[in-house]
C-alpha cells in the first residue's frame, strides 16, 4: 500500500519544559509509515524550539495569537494555504481552539480538514462547567465555583476548607493552603490568563491520566492511560508509565459515548484511596505525553489524521502496559541566520 | 490475603504493579515471600517453609512476616482487606 501523502500544519512547537503536543504529535505521524507527511509549522513565537528541527518539521510559519482575533489567524492561514496546500490542520492548545472553531467554515471552505471537537463539547468540558458536566454525564468531579475578583475569595471559606486548588481557565493550577495564598495564586494566575479563576475543592489521592481520541460518533478509537511518575516544577509530566487500568478506561468509554466527542482528549483525574475516579479536568486536545500511546502500541496522531480525511479506523483495544517515557532536554545549535529569516520573514 | 494477579515479578526482585504503574524492589527473602504468596500457599505453609529453610524460629519468621504484609497491604498490593 503507497504511504498517503498529505501536507499536514501542525500547531505546539514548543518544545519546551512545559511543552505543547506539536512534535509528539509529529512523531507520531512520521512514525505512522502510512502517511508521507510533509509538516507545516505553524508558531506563534520566534524561539519555538520545533521550528529549527527540520527532521521533524519541513517548514515553518508563524502566525498570529489568537488573541488578535479570529480574522487574522484565519487570514494567515489562507496565506499559508495558498502557497503550501495544507491538507489536514492540527491544532495543539486550548487557547486556539476556539478560534479555529469559529473558523471552521472558512477551513472547510478552503478544504482544510481538522478534527476538533464542536463548541458545545469545548464548552461543556470547561473547568468553570465542570460540576454541571459531572451532573450531566453521571461522573465524579471535585465540587468548584468561579472567582473575577480578589474579593470573591472571601467566598472560599463558605464552600470549602482549605487546601483548595486555584486554576486558571486555560493553563495553570496552583492547590493554595490558605487565604492568603488563594489570593496570590489569583493575582498571579489572572495577570497571565485573565479571569474567571476557578476555585476548585482538592482531592486527595493519586494523579492519573488517559489520552484518548474520540470518532465523534460516541466511538473511542484509543486509549492509554497513564501515571505520572517524575513531574516538573510547573506540574508536567517528565517522565510517565502506561496503566492497565480498565477502570479509567471505562470512564473514558463512557464520557466519549456520552458526548459523542471529536478529537483527541486528555482526561486528568485523581483516584482517591477508596479507589474512586475524579475527573479534575477534559483537556479538548491530543495532551504533549501522547508520544508515550504510540510507544505503547496506539498512534493516535496517525488516527487522528485518518479520521480527518474521512478515512475509517478501527478502533485501537490493546496496548502495552509499562512502557514508560523519560523526557530530556537538548541543546539544538542553529545559525542566527534561520533566526533572521524567521523573524525577517515569517517562514523558515 | 492474596497478592494481586497483576503484580509482575522479576527474577532480580523489581516488583510492578501495571494498574498503579508503582515499581518495587524487594530483597531475596522478599522475593522467596512473594512467590509462594503467589502460589495461594497460606500462611502456615509460608512460616513452615522458611523455619525449615532458615534458621529462624516460627515466631519471629511471623513477627517480621506480618510487618512484610502490612506494608504490601499500605502500597496495595494485596487484593483482599481482611487481616491477614
Amino acid at each position: 500500500m503507497n504511504p498517503l501523502k498529505l501536507t499536514i500544519a501542525v500547531t505546539g512547537l514548543n518544545n519546551t519544559d512545559n511543552p505543547g503536543p506539536g512534535i509528539p504529535v509529529i512523531r507520531g505521524i512520521r512514525d505512522s509509515g502510512t502517511i508521507q507527511p510533509r509538516i507545516i509549522g505553524l508558531a506563534y513565537e520566534n524561539l519555538e524550539p520545533g521550528i529549527y528541527m527540520h527532521d521533524m518539521v519541513d517548514k515553518t510559519y508563524t502566525v498570529p495569537y489568537p488573541s488578535s482575533g479570529t480574522g487574522n489567524l484565519m487570514e494567515r492561514i489562507r496565506e499559508i494555504h495558498e502557497k503550501e496546500h495544507i491538507d489536514v490542520l492540527i491544532p495543539n492548545f486550548d487557547a486556539e481552539l476556539f478560534t479555529f472553531m469559529k473558523g471552521i467554515e472558512e477551513l472547510n471552505r478552503l478544504n482544510i480538514k481538522t478534527f476538533i471537537p464542536t463548541l458545545q463539547q469545548y464548552e461543556e468540558r470547561h473547568k468553570a462547567n465542570l460540576p454541571e458536566y459531572g451532573k450531566k454525564y453521571g461522573v465524579n468531579v471535585p465540587d468548584s465555583f468561579t472567582v473575577a475578583s480578589p474579593g470573591d475569595l472571601k467566598k472560599i471559606r463558605d464552600h470549602f476548607d482549605f487546601p483548595v486548588v486555584v486554576k486558571g481557565k486555560f493553563y495553570d493550577a496552583y492547590i493554595a493552603r490558605s487565604q492568603e495564598q488563594a489570593e496570590i495564586y489569583f493575582k498571579k494566575i489572572s495577570a497571565k490568563w485573565g479571569v474567571p479563576i476557578i476555585i476548585q475543592e482538592f482531592v486527595r489521592g493519586t494523579e492519573v491520566n488517559v489520552v484518548a481520541l474520540g470518532d465523534g460518533n460516541g466511538g473511542t478509537v484509543a486509549a492509554v492511560p497513564m501515571r505520572k511518575l517524575y513531574i516538573t516544577d510547573a506540574g508536567k509530566a517528565w517522565s510517565g508509565i502506561s496503566l492497565d487500568d480498565t477502570s479509567m478506561l471505562d470512564l473514558t468509554y463512557h464520557i466519549i459515548r456520552s458526548t459523542k466527542w471529536k478529537g483527541g482528549m486528555e482526561l486528568e483525574l485523581i483516584r482517591t484511596s477508596d479507589n474512586k475516579l475524579y475527573v479534575i479536568e477534559i483537556n479538548p486536545r491530543i495532551p504533549a505525553w501522547v508520544y508515550l500511546a504510540v510507544g505503547a502500541g496506539q498512534n493516535i496522531p496517525e488516527a487522528l489524521v485518518r479520521l480527518a480525511m474521512g478515512i475509517p479506523v478501527q478502533p485501537m483495544k490493546t496496548y502495552k502496559t509499562g512502557i514508560m517515557f523519560i523526557r530530556y532536554s537538548y541543546d539544538m545549535i542553529t545559525e542566527v541566520k534561520e533566526f533572521e529569516k524567521l523573524t525577517i520573514n515569517g517562514e523558515l | 490475603m492474596k497478592l494481586k494477579k497483576s503484580i509482575a515479578i522479576s527474577e532480580s526482585g523489581f516488583v510492578f504493579d501495571p494498574m498503579s504503574g508503582e515499581s518495587f524492589s524487594v530483597n531475596e527473602i522478599g522475593m522467596e515471600i512473594l512467590e509462594l504468596m503467589k502460589q495461594d500457599q497460606p500462611v502456615d505453609a509460608i512460616s513452615e517453609y522458611f523455619v525449615k529453610t532458615y534458621d529462624v524460629e516460627a515466631s519471629d519468621f511471623e513477627k517480621y512476616f506480618y510487618d512484610f504484609i502490612g506494608m504490601l497491604r499500605q502500597y496495595q498490593l494485596i487484593e483482599d482487606n481482611e487481616p491477614a
